[in-house]
């Protein structure tokens, strides 16, 4: 599904590559985390994921499409195929719960009976059928990303990528939505997490990319977060 | 924000309004002036300089001759009336009623003439030069040459008006397209919100588009209820009836300009802050 073809990506105003020479492929249905310190080129990759940047050497495929050829009017189109989560969650803080996840329905033009519906399923799914109509301020940090969650969700996107979900949350919230995306895993949506945490990605023995100063230096199929030290 | 750029609108639209309604203004001028000009064809009389006239006054069969030439000269020549000595001082008298020249005047010292009207006002060289050489002809004057000085001026008056407007309708421009940039720039967070989302380009700046034409469109109802104020008060209560000896702009031609002036400032605000926020908003 995805294909990094000897990627490469230099910013404009930097000296040294976020990404340089990345190959990897990504099949459809897998787990896959993305790992390194920071600047190691996670955010990028996931930039390139989202056409929010275009590679500067290389091919970023998409189901066998080059990103970079991709007009700009049918970047949105693409980027309806992907689920998106935050460290940050970006939530609409006026809105409530139900409207931002019913937010990604109605930028594609959903008829209000499947909004209502498609609502009412992703709230179940991540539990919060109860703070349906609270606000973000209203709601815990584990509730946030949930909610941010069933909103990248609720188009049951092919894929979900989410860059550092559980940064600013405590080890048991965190464990929660890392279940939560597994689950959604589970029903064969591809999902690629980038991550500092160590505890949980030693937990899910999934497979583990891990980027240093841009490049691959470790792909595992059922890896563990680092070497000691 | 926003109360800037419907005042602003307002304001320089009303000025092109009023450009255009001066433009308007003088062309009913020129359309009532240039339709009652005529050639003027003075008459020797006994007051006249004998270098032109040596013979002294024109004779009858001198005038007759005068008047068939004038009347052979059709279709050049629309229509041709005598104005007698007697005509010419009932005229200046009820002109110049209240002048004091008028103790000094007489029926005598007024010329006679033939008033020319032309078919093409463009024709007076032509009789200009079958009239001159008579005898009996003292001067062939064409009113039309005093008239564009006159209208030279009004014509320099009205591009200022309208450079005026130009540069009016710039800065409103601009403002809109400053007024853009800062509203995208404070809703970043929920434009990129909808980026990360998938809605398409038109979604997301179409709300900032309809803004900036909504204020657009106050600002020209505030602009159109200007001009039919100034058509209303200045035109029909003050101009008017001071200035009775030429025509003014009427209403038909006011409905025309308000609705130009209302179109131009929606197009205007629109189009400037499309190009803006198509700018500011990539994908």
């Amino acid at each position: 599904m995805i294909r990094f073809e000897n990627v490469t990506k230099r910013y404009k105003d930097q000296g040294s590559a976020a990404l340089s020479g990345v190959d990897l492929t990504i099949e459809s249905g897998e787990f896959a985390f993305l790992v390194g310190p920071s600047g190691s080129g996670k955010s990028t990759f996931m930039r390139l994921l989202l056409r929010e940047e275009k590679a500067t050497g290389g091919r970023v495929m998409f189901n066998d499409k080059d990103l970079a050829k991709l007009r700009r009017f049918r970047v949105p189109g693409h980027r309806r195929k992907i689920g998106a989560v935050f460290q940050d969650f970006r939530l609409l803080p006026e809105k409530t719960v139900t409207q931002n996840i019913a937010f990604a329905l109605e930028v594609i033009g959903a008829p209000r009976s499947k909004v209502k519906e498609s609502v009412a399923e992703a709230l179940q799914m991540v539990g919060l059928s109860e703070v349906a109509e609270r606000k973000p301020g209203q709601l815990s940090g584990g509730e946030q990303q949930r909610v941010a969650i069933a909103r990248a969700f609720v188009n049951k996107p092919p894929l979900l990528i989410a860059d550092e979900p559980t940064g600013n949350l405590d080890p048991a919230t965190s464990l929660g939505i890392m279940r939560l995306l597994d689950r959604i895993n589970k029903t064969g949506t591809t999902v690629i997490m980038a991550t500092h945490d160590a505890a949980i990605v030693d937990l899910m023995r999934k497979r583990v990319i891990e980027l240093v100063d841009g490049k691959v230096i470790r792909d595992e199929a059922r890896g563990v977060y680092g070497y000691a030290g | 924000m926003t109360i800037a750029v419907i005042l602003t609108v307002a304001v320089s639209l009303t000025l092109f309004g009023t450009g255009l309604l001066v433009r308007g203004q003088v062309e009913a001028m020129k359309d009532y002036w240039y339709d009652r000009v005529e050639v003027s064809v003075f008459l020797c009389g006994q007051a006249s300089d004998p270098k032109i006239c040596p013979a002294g006054a024109i004779t009858a069969a001198q005038r007759t001759a005068t008047e068939a030439k004038l009347k052979a000269l059709t279709p050049t020549v629309e229509g041709v009336f005598y104005e007698s000595q007697k005509e010419a001082f009932d005229r200046f008298k009820q002109q110049f009623k209240d002048s004091p020249i008028l103790a000094n005047v007489t029926p005598a010292s007024m010329p006679e003439s033939f008033r020319v009207k032309l078919g093409n006002p463009e024709d007076f060289a032509v009789v200009a030069t079958a009239l001159q050489s008579l005898p009996g002809v003292e001067q062939v004057q064409d009113q039309r040459k005093l008239l564009e000085k006159f209208f030279k001026l009004l014509n320099g008056l009205q591009l200022i008006a309208l450079g005026i407007a130009a540069a009016m309708l710039l800065v409103t421009v601009l403002l809109v397209v400053n007024t853009m940039r800062v509203a995208a720039f404070s809703r970043r967070r929920e434009t990129g919100i909808m980026k990360l989302v998938g809605a398409s380009n038109l979604y997301i700046q179409l709300p900032f588009v309809l803004e900036a034409a909504l204020a657009a469109a106050l600002g020209g109802l505030l602009a159109v209820g200007a001009i039919a104020a100034e058509k209303a008060l200045l035109v029909d209560k003050v101009l008017e009836p001071s200035f009775r000896f030429t025509a003014f702009v009427g209403w038909p031609e006011v409905y025309k300009v308000m609705i130009i002036i209302f179109v131009t400032g929606v197009v205007l605000a629109s189009g400037a802050a499309l190009l803006t926020v198509r700018r500011y908003l990539r994908v």
